[in-house]
């Protein structure tokens, strides 16, 4: 299951750096969000992987390594929320930028021939 | 049943504050600015008096060692949130309070009005920026990050124009691609040490085993990458000119301090995790951040040489003061620590003063108003700030000039004032530590030392141009009106940066014990995680 994990991480965020250096608008923001599922998976993965564990130990005094790493799942939540929030935010500023500039060149400007 | 001391809130108050007034904000009709600049500034002149309370309890003994922690939702350490002020803390805490005042003041007078939600906006700021100062969390370290910087990307765009769009853009790009490389530092980190809380890190870290203090050093590097993209460092800050340029003056001003929050983080984060305690993992790093300091300051004092106008100038000023924080930490450590924050201190203030100051000094050149037309256009604000009416000041090209003067006086490290004061002492601090070691200085004091005088002089060749060519060679000169709101935050921030040449002996005083605290690891350690939550009594069977 490791290597599934790693191998999509590694496609996701290659693919991403990719399109973030690409000139156009859109291929930036697919890029940073391909980058984003990367980085929460990544997150995930490392309270380790655990198939078919309860997250949260019900009662005192249980082996702690019957039960899954609640604190990662936490923060990727998190890091979801605050991922689409600022993505939608970047959206919404391209726009902007296409209405005022007519170009979706990330400079603003179609480059000189 | 115990309860909390309420003073021990005070610790949240910069934090929550700015969010219930920026909320409260939001509401209120853009045409009614006057209520919406009224509150706004009520909570800024309560957060200084926060921040000021906050400096004397954290240096008064109000807390053993120096030390006041705040556990959120009254989670112990290290399982829930911890904030945490110690002097440095309460001294960025003041620092902010002070700029973001002063700023408030400026932006009264039309470029609250060029745009929306300018005083909400503004308030999330504060509260990232605060929250960045007091949290000692990694994670939550990020979310305040991420606050901090929603903020700033409405900010950069306040007042809505070509140039601001386009510095926008790439400017919310690299951000956002730096947030994901914090978010993969956070994680490995996590990995590693199976922790987020700072102080509880400084306590594993030295514990680990060879491979996770690897996976420690991966992370650690990746969040400093994150950390320097905020901080400017060379090759990471080429976003920084150009977003400085175009934003609005008190926008600008604000990033100054920005920047100085990257610097920050490196700063909390190394010297517990990576202090003196951490066995093997001693001063990881700390050779990389000298290296990039150094370039830093080289490539900032290239482009002041050839930059033109005053903005994209006082983009790479901020560049030099942090590659010069970077360059003298990574350097010499601790030892430098005192005459660096010092340094961070006048170079702040100045920064922040040169950058509201140039928005007044373009008014001598006549065509300023199309700037400002543009954003009118793009967001139909029907009442264009009118022509200043109020108290105008006397003798406005005297006090332009001199204030200017004061600035770049401070910028370049010239005496009589601040800057002159902190670069003595940086190299003063830097050769004694040389000494202690062994008797011989080694070549990169000297090449950094050479580049920290080359940087100077740079700063002082290019202020020295922009002045003449804007007091002197500009022709007839037409003496702007200044309004007092305008002129007081200015005169404020240079006056501080006098008093601090004055009080130079209280404030590395007070800077040297705020060394001796982080030097204090374990102390650190301890109080933070030995912080008692308060505990409530059982509530009796029969009440349930």
């Amino acid at each position: 299951m490791e290597i599934v994990i790693a191998l999509a991480v590694g496609v996701l965020f290659g693919s991403g750096i990719w399109l973030i250096l690409r000139p156009r608008t859109f291929q930036l923001i697919t890029g940073l969000l391909l980058m984003s599922y990367a980085v929460n998976l990544f997150i995930f993965a490392m309270g380790r992987l655990w198939v078919d564990m309860p997250p949260i130990t019900p009662t005192p005094g249980v082996d702690p390594a019957q039960f899954a790493d609640p604190l990662p799942q936490g923060l990727v939540l998190t890091a979801i929320v605050i991922g689409f929030a600022t993505t939608a935010l970047y959206l919404v500023m391209m726009i902007g930028a296409r209405g005022l500039t007519g170009s979706d060149h990330v400079d603003g400007e179609e480059p000189h021939q | 049943m115990t309860t909390l001391p309420w003073l021990q809130h005070l610790i949240v108050a910069p934090v929550l504050l700015p969010l219930l007034v920026g909320a409260l904000l939001i509401p209120i009709n853009q045409k009614r600015h006057s209520l919406k600049f009224a509150m706004s500034l009520t909570s800024g002149v309560l957060l200084w008096l926060v921040a000021i309370a906050l400096l004397l309890m954290a240096d008064g003994g109000h807390w053993a060692d120096g030390i006041g922690v705040y556990l959120a939702s009254n989670w112990a350490a290290p399982f829930g949130i911890a904030l945490m002020i110690d002097r440095l803390a309460a001294l960025m805490l003041v620092l902010t309070a002070t700029i973001a005042l002063a700023v408030l003041v400026f932006s009264a007078q039309r470029w609250d009005r060029v745009g929306v939600s300018f005083h909400s906006m503004f308030q999330f700021l504060l509260m990232g920026l605060n929250g960045a100062f007091l949290t000692n969390d990694l994670f939550n370290l990020f979310v305040f990050f991420e606050v901090m910087l929603a903020a700033s990307y409405g900010l950069v765009l306040h007042g809505y124009n070509l140039r601001r769009i386009r510095a926008g853009m790439q400017y919310i790009a690299i951000n956002l691609a730096a947030s994901l490389l914090f978010l993969i530092g956070v994680a490995l980190v996590y990995g590693a040490a199976g922790t987020l809380n700072i102080a509880d890190l400084s306590q594993r870290a030295a514990a680990l085993g060879a491979q996770d203090a690897w996976l420690l050093q991966v992370g650690a590097s990746i969040l400093a990458l994150a950390f320097l993209t905020k901080g400017a460092m060379w090759p990471l800050g080429f976003w920084l000119p150009t977003t400085y340029a175009s934003a609005a003056a008190p926008v600008g001003a604000m990033l100054v301090l920005m920047t100085k929050v990257g610097v920050y983080a490196v700063l909390r984060v190394w010297l517990a995790v990576f202090g003196d305690a951490a066995g093997a993992l001693d001063g990881f790093g700390l050779a990389a951040l000298s290296v990039g300091g150094m370039a830093t300051l080289a490539f900032g004092a290239i482009g002041m040489l050839a930059s033109q106008d005053g903005g994209r100038m006082a983009g790479y000023g901020a560049i030099i003061s942090s590659g010069t924080l970077l360059a003298v930490i990574g350097h010499s450590g601790s030892a430098v620590l005192a005459s660096g924050l010092y340094y961070l201190l006048g170079s702040t203030l100045a920064m922040a003063a040169f950058m509201l100051l140039i928005e007044l000094t373009e008014r001598i050149r006549p065509p300023g108003a199309a700037l400002i037309a543009i954003t009118m256009e793009a967001f139909a604000i029907e009442d264009k700030p009118e022509e200043p009416v109020g108290v105008g000041i006397p003798g406005s090209l005297a006090f332009l000039g001199l204030s200017f003067a004061a600035c770049a006086l401070v910028i370049s490290g010239m005496p009589p004032l601040a800057g002159f004061v902190a670069k003595f002492s940086l190299f003063h601090a830097m050769l004694a530590s040389a000494a202690d070691l062994d008797d011989s200085v080694p070549a990169s004091t000297w090449v950094l030392i050479a580049l920290m005088v080359s940087g100077g002089l740079a700063a002082i060749i290019a202020l020295m141009r922009l002045g003449v060519r804007t007091f002197w060679a500009a022709g007839a000169l037409t003496a702007p009106r200044l309004q007092v709101s305008e002129a007081a935050p200015v005169t404020a921030l240079v006056l501080l940066c006098v008093l601090l040449t004055v009080q130079a002996g209280t404030v590395f005083d007070y800077l040297g014990r705020t060394v001796d605290g982080l030097a204090r690891n374990a102390d650190y350690a301890a109080r933070v995680l030995g912080e008692p939550p308060v505990l409530r009594a059982p509530a009796a069977e029969g009440a349930r």
